[in-house]
């Protein structure tokens, strides 16, 4: 804004030298306010109990001054630059280059993630990563349909999560049912814990929907804990089966797959086996999850985000609309629910924690609340870049943290934060954040 | 067939101790156009807000009677179902679009209801069935008439929120229509429009009326728009009904001059005027 008012007037680099020392000496200020009582003054409890102190003024004055001239430079080289104008940074044919690589981006994505157990047969670790960010994305994708689309902010979504976990785990545990029939029933009970929770934050809105979210996730967690006779309480689930290809178990047995093709048995046969799967379920929540924006359902959702009032005045039910909202997200938490619990064949309830509803919640938000291939990306961001900083030890948390507010400040509204319509006459154009509302609950 | 399409009787609405609607009658014609007047503050929108179901009034009854003879108590419909039962659509005073939405889907919502029985509650909708995908086209070529109508096909694709203002007015009308309403309640449509467009407005709702026999109820301030197109005008003050009557009997009645007069010269003098 300034740059820009700046560069209209006639004579805006002879304020020179003088603007750019008053610039740096004011950020030097403001950088010897912050630090003065940050580094320059060091406290720590004495030997005997009582507070010793002792100033260290030489790193202080470093700092200031590197601000000081941090401050300089930064000044120059914007000068240098000139006021960031849109097409001076970016060329037409970069912006070109860039728009045919962002429409390429989601097909060789997921032509790159069908061939992950190719490329990474022999690196479990990579296999094991995958999955797990798979899960993530299909978490993601899941929670999109409530936060993304209908607007209404859900902290309690990992207790969708838990309910598909342990009604797969319960189920094949004391009844010995199969994978592939605890898969629909898993999502079918957790879309009707969606609806339960539905009822009764249908009159809440924003701060308040979010805040009976997050108990009910506290809840849900907190009655798995204590009804030790049904879940196990802290001890959690164990043994729980193995998923089978069709009935085909994949074991080094008789019966099992690789005995049947007449090929040498590995371990890791069930983890790309693991990874089809969750990616099978992830793509099934992706294209029901495109199907329905282009339905009346799906705009409903997104008419309700932008406006509830507007939507009662042309006959919509608001109330169906949010709990089919609510029960779809939820249904998709299960079915990564039972997938998590036959992956893992443990489930306790420390693996349902609230830190798991505001990553997926993150997830969604950094992706750009809406957009498919954003919350993939971010789901990609967030698992997969918190795995690429483990070498950094103790300071992970801070790099992944600044990484984070860098990214926020640069996109505001998320990786992709543009609109696709659902539906166009002529052409389909993306619809600018600025005009997009994030719902309101 | 009554020639009765809205019949509103002892309507009262208090707010705590306010009484910001009392006992106030009034009847709508059939396939006519009836304004709501009087200045600001007289509970115009509130009557408004009765009708379309977004208050529940405190005494009196609103009977709403369809073509086939059924009649509705609107009183006892809350929200949605008055504009999905009923067949009542509304506009509102500040213009409330769905902005990230292109014009077309904003049309398309509106037939939210009868594209949800065409996709089978969705699930014909999800697994592609052929009778949903020729609903499908049908609701797209009601919403092309629309825009065609309003002027704004070429902008079909672009964000509502993006339109300029006198687009968005027609869109919001457009979009109410959309949902095939036997009322249409307009709550001031000409507010914020340029002569031109008020004229083109004035023809639009004009056409509304005799192409698909929608009755209309609107509030307006802008004493041409009124004067022009309404059947019958029903001047309200402190919430309370002052005159009734043809424009023209209205305009003269001095009980209506003196209440404008009481609450804001300038509007006084736009009705005296616009009589001359």
């Amino acid at each position: 804004m300034t740059e820009s008012t700046l560069e209209k007037k006639p004579a805006p680099r002879a304020s020179g030298a003088a603007f750019i020392l008053k610039k740096a000496a004011i950020s030097a200020l403001v950088a010897l306010v912050l630090f003065s009582l940050m580094i320059g003054v060091r406290t720590e409890a004495g030997p005997q109990g009582g507070l010793i102190y002792w100033t260290r003024f030489g790193d202080l004055a470093a700092i200031v001054a590197a601000v000081f001239g941090g401050s300089i430079i930064i000044e120059l080289l914007r000068q240098w630059w000139g006021p960031a104008d849109k097409v001076r940074v970016v060329p037409p044919a970069v912006q070109n280059a860039l728009s045919l690589a962002g429409r390429l981006l989601a097909p060789a994505l997921l032509i790159f993630t069908f061939l992950v157990p190719v490329i990474f047969y022999d690196q479990r670790y990579i296999l094991d990563l995958a999955i797990l960010v798979l899960t993530y994305v299909m978490l993601g994708w899941g929670l999109n349909v409530v936060v993304g689309l209908a607007g209404l902010l859900d902290l309690g979504y990992v207790a969708f999560y838990a309910v598909g976990a342990y009604s797969y785990a319960l189920l094949a545990t004391n009844f010995g049912l199969s994978f592939w029939v605890c898969l629909p029933l898993a999502g079918i009970l957790a879309a009707f814990w969606g609806v339960l929770l539905g009822f009764p934050v249908l009159r809440l809105r924003g701060d308040y929907l979010a805040i009976v979210t997050l108990a009910f996730g506290e809840i849900i967690r907190l009655v798995i804990i204590n009804w030790q006779s049904l879940t196990g309480g802290p001890n959690g689930v164990s043994g729980i089966p193995r998923p089978t290809l069709f009935g085909i178990p994949l074991t080094p047995g008789e019966d099992g797959l690789a005995a049947r093709l007449g090929i040498e048995f590995s371990p890791t046969h069930r983890i790309v086996f693991l990874f089809y799967l969750i990616l099978a379920l992830a793509l099934l929540t992706n294209w029901v999850t495109i199907r329905l924006r282009r339905l009346p359902i799906g705009r409903a959702w997104e008419a309700l985000r932008e406006d509830e009032v507007a939507c009662r005045a042309l006959g919509i039910n608001t109330t169906t609309t949010k709990l089919t909202a609510f029960a779809t997200g939820a249904m998709f938490g299960g079915f990564a629910g039972a997938f998590f619990a036959t992956r893992q064949g443990f489930i306790s309830p420390e693996s349902f924690t609230f830190q798991e509803s505001a990553l997926v919640l993150a997830i969604v938000v950094l992706g750009g609340m809406g957009s498919q291939l954003g919350v993939a990306l971010a789901a990609l961001a967030m698992i997969g870049g918190f795995e690429l900083f483990r070498g950094l030890d103790q300071y992970r948390m801070l790099v992944f943290g600044l990484a984070m507010v860098l990214l926020m400040i640069w996109r505001p509204r998320g990786l992709i934060g543009h609109r696709a319509p659902t539906v166009y006459l002529e052409r389909s154009q993306a619809i600018s954040s600025d005009l997009v509302k994030e719902g309101h609950g | 067939m009554s020639e009765t399409i809205l019949s509103v009787d002892r309507l009262s609405m208090r707010f705590g101790g306010i009484v910001a609607v009392n006992d106030l009658s009034f009847d709508a014609g059939r396939r006519k156009i009836t304004a709501l007047i009087g200045p600001n503050g007289a509970g115009k929108t509130t009557v408004f807000n009765c009708i379309t179901g977004f208050y529940k009034p405190s005494g009196g009854s609103i009977a709403l009677t369809h073509d086939d003879g059924k009649t509705i108590q609107l009183e006892r419909l809350n929200d949605f179902r008055i504009s999905k039962q009923a067949r009542v659509a509304r506009t509102f005073q500040n213009i409330r679009l769905f902005p990230g939405m292109t014009a077309l889907e904003n049309l398309m919502v509106a037939q939210h209801n009868a594209l949800m029985r065409a996709s089978g509650l969705t699930f014909l909708g999800l697994i592609g069935a052929p009778s949903w995908r020729s609903a499908e086209a049908r609701a797209i070529d009601l919403a092309r008439t629309w825009l065609t109508r309003i002027g704004l096909l070429d902008r079909a694709d672009d964000a509502a929120g993006n339109l300029p203002y006198g687009d968005q007015r027609r869109l919001e009308i457009a979009r109410a229509m959309c949902t095939e309403p036997a009322l249409l309640c307009l709550d001031e449509p000409a507010a914020g429009l340029n002569a031109r467009e008020s004229a083109a407005l004035s023809e639009l709702l004009l056409s509304i009326r005799s192409e698909f026999g929608t009755s209309i109820l609107l509030i307006e301030h802008d004493m041409s728009v009124v004067m022009e197109i309404s059947d019958h005008v029903v001047v309200m003050d402190y919430g309370v009904k002052i005159a009734e009557g043809t424009p023209r009997s209205v305009r003269d009645d001095p009980k209506v001059i003196a209440a404008y007069l009481g609450a804001d010269e300038e509007e006084a003098i736009a009705v005296m005027e616009s009589g001359t």
